[in-house]
């Protein structure tokens, strides 16, 4: 989960290693590269879920450059 | 369903729906009161007419259990309020520093008269993440008018020290009937000093709000024209600021839910140690709240009459008990249902579905009050 101002953002395990990748240094495509070996999951479906992820959370404020 | 999901609403109930079963109460959020002293005399204040006295406060060693003991019962985040928080630097710098060292999350709900660089400096070192600052009206004048005291430049000043500081910032405006026309105005203030996160909350109706309902009660054109201005605002402004609007329940047809459901999620501690399953709960006064001072916040939280008399739904009455949006609303507001009715057990008069709706619409459409009684300590209501 996700601490933030007075709330909490509860995030499933794809959600939290996709954020834990986000460390600035890697790419969209370095952090589905990892995910998609790590989940086993479509790399298409990842990519589109985890810039979704992202967008909502930049847009929030809570990933930040 | 998608692969990565993400909840959409920052409110406490993500985390319940995440770890505990949709029925299961958990301890979630504190908000400490650490006094209900405070310089400004804003009319809308939440707090209690009885302000109690200032030697009945929490010691700081007090406080510092109160934290251990939210911890322990697996409270995430934690808030410090009032009152004007500030007003107590030495505590409040040392209840940060144990909140952060036992791994909550930890925020300032201020008006920043006080907040001076020297304490900034001193709350983030104790690993202060997030301060919300008021303002009473985006313009020198009104904001005197409404606060009783020519504190806004101040205000303002420190929004910009803590605007430049590593530190979450939330800018927060209550709305009402004073100062809704100014809206635009509070709008482009936010955007011209860059904040990233601005709250907007009608007015709620309880304590010297309740006591002045007729001078704050918006009209319907102030909220309509509101919620467009807020609309438009949001949808220019999407990445780059976030606007939280609370809607002002007595123009809704449905009730707000009631603290997400009554004691399954926030606690709050007063300044004098009563526990409260919500900020505004003193308002029912036929209920007793445990105090810190007798008993433990965990057997508050699980036995107290005052924490389990409404919690889940069991409690409910018809229309609430048949209604399918019962866990969703809760019933609405206790403690609106207590101030109207005289019964906290009935549905919330705001609701359309209650019978006693018709107390609602009679405030809500009354011609008001001109005059207003600011929040001032009155030692006869003690």
């Amino acid at each position: 989960m996700l601490l933030v101002p007075e709330g909490i953002v509860s995030l499933n395990d794809t959600a939290a290693a996709a954020l834990e990748l986000t460390d600035g240094s890697r790419t969209l495509e370095a952090i589905v590269d990892t995910l998609s070996e790590r989940f086993e999951a479509d790399t298409e479906r990842l990519r589109a879920d985890v810039r979704g992820l992202l967008d909502d959370l930049v847009a929030r404020g809570f990933v930040t450059e | 369903m998608s692969m990565v999901d993400v909840a959409k609403s920052t409110q406490p109930h993500d985390v319940a729906k995440a770890t505990a079963g949709h029925d299961v109460a958990r301890a979630t959020s504190l908000l400490c009161e650490l006094t209900y002293r405070c310089n400004l005399q804003c009319p809308y204040c939440y707090n209690p007419l009885n302000m109690g006295r200032p030697s009945d406060e929490l010691s700081g060693a007090e406080w510092l259990s109160v934290i251990d003991q939210a911890v322990d019962l697996g409270v995430l985040q934690i808030g410090f309020s009032g009152g004007e928080p500030t007003l107590r630097p030495a505590e409040l710098v040392a209840l940060t520093e144990r909140a952060t060292q036992l791994g909550a999350y930890t925020n300032l709900i201020t008006q920043g008269t006080f907040l001076d660089d020297a304490l900034l400096d001193r709350l983030l070192a104790a690993g202060l993440a997030h301060v919300q600052i008021s303002i009473q009206a985006p313009e020198r004048e009104l904001a005197a008018t409404i606060a009783g005291t020519d504190v806004h430049e101040r205000k303002v000043e420190t929004l910009r020290r803590v605007r430049k500081r590593d530190v979450a910032l939330t800018l927060n405006c209550v709305l009402h009937r004073l100062n809704h026309d100014s809206l635009p105005e509070v709008l482009a203030f936010a955007e011209q000093e860059g904040i990233r996160r601005l709250e907007l909350a009608n007015v709620q109706f309880y304590g010297w709000a309740y006591r002045n309902r007729g001078a704050l009660m918006p009209t319907r054109e102030q909220v309509e024209r509101g919620a467009e201005l807020v609309a438009a605002t949001r949808q220019r402004l999407a990445g780059a600021m976030d606007i939280t609007y609370v809607l002002p329940d007595y123009f809704e047809e449905l009730p707000k839910p009631c603290m997400h459901g009554w004691g399954k999620l926030a606690l709050t501690v007063t300044p004098d140690g009563r526990v409260l399953p919500c900020p505004a709960a003193t308002s029912i006064t036929t209920l007793q709240f445990p105090s810190v001072r007798e008993t433990t916040l965990r057997s508050a939280w699980n036995d107290s009459e005052a924490f389990t008399i409404y919690r889940g739904t069991a409690w409910m009455p018809d229309p609430c008990r048949s209604c399918e949006r019962k866990e969703l609303d809760w019933g609405g507001c206790r403690c609106q249902a207590f101030l109207l009715t005289g019964d906290a057990g009935n549905t919330d008069p705001a609701c359309a579905r209650s019978p006693r709706h018709d107390i609602v619409v009679a405030y809500r459409d009354g011609d008001g009050d001109a005059q207003w009684v600011p929040r001032r300590p009155d030692p006869a209501l003690r």
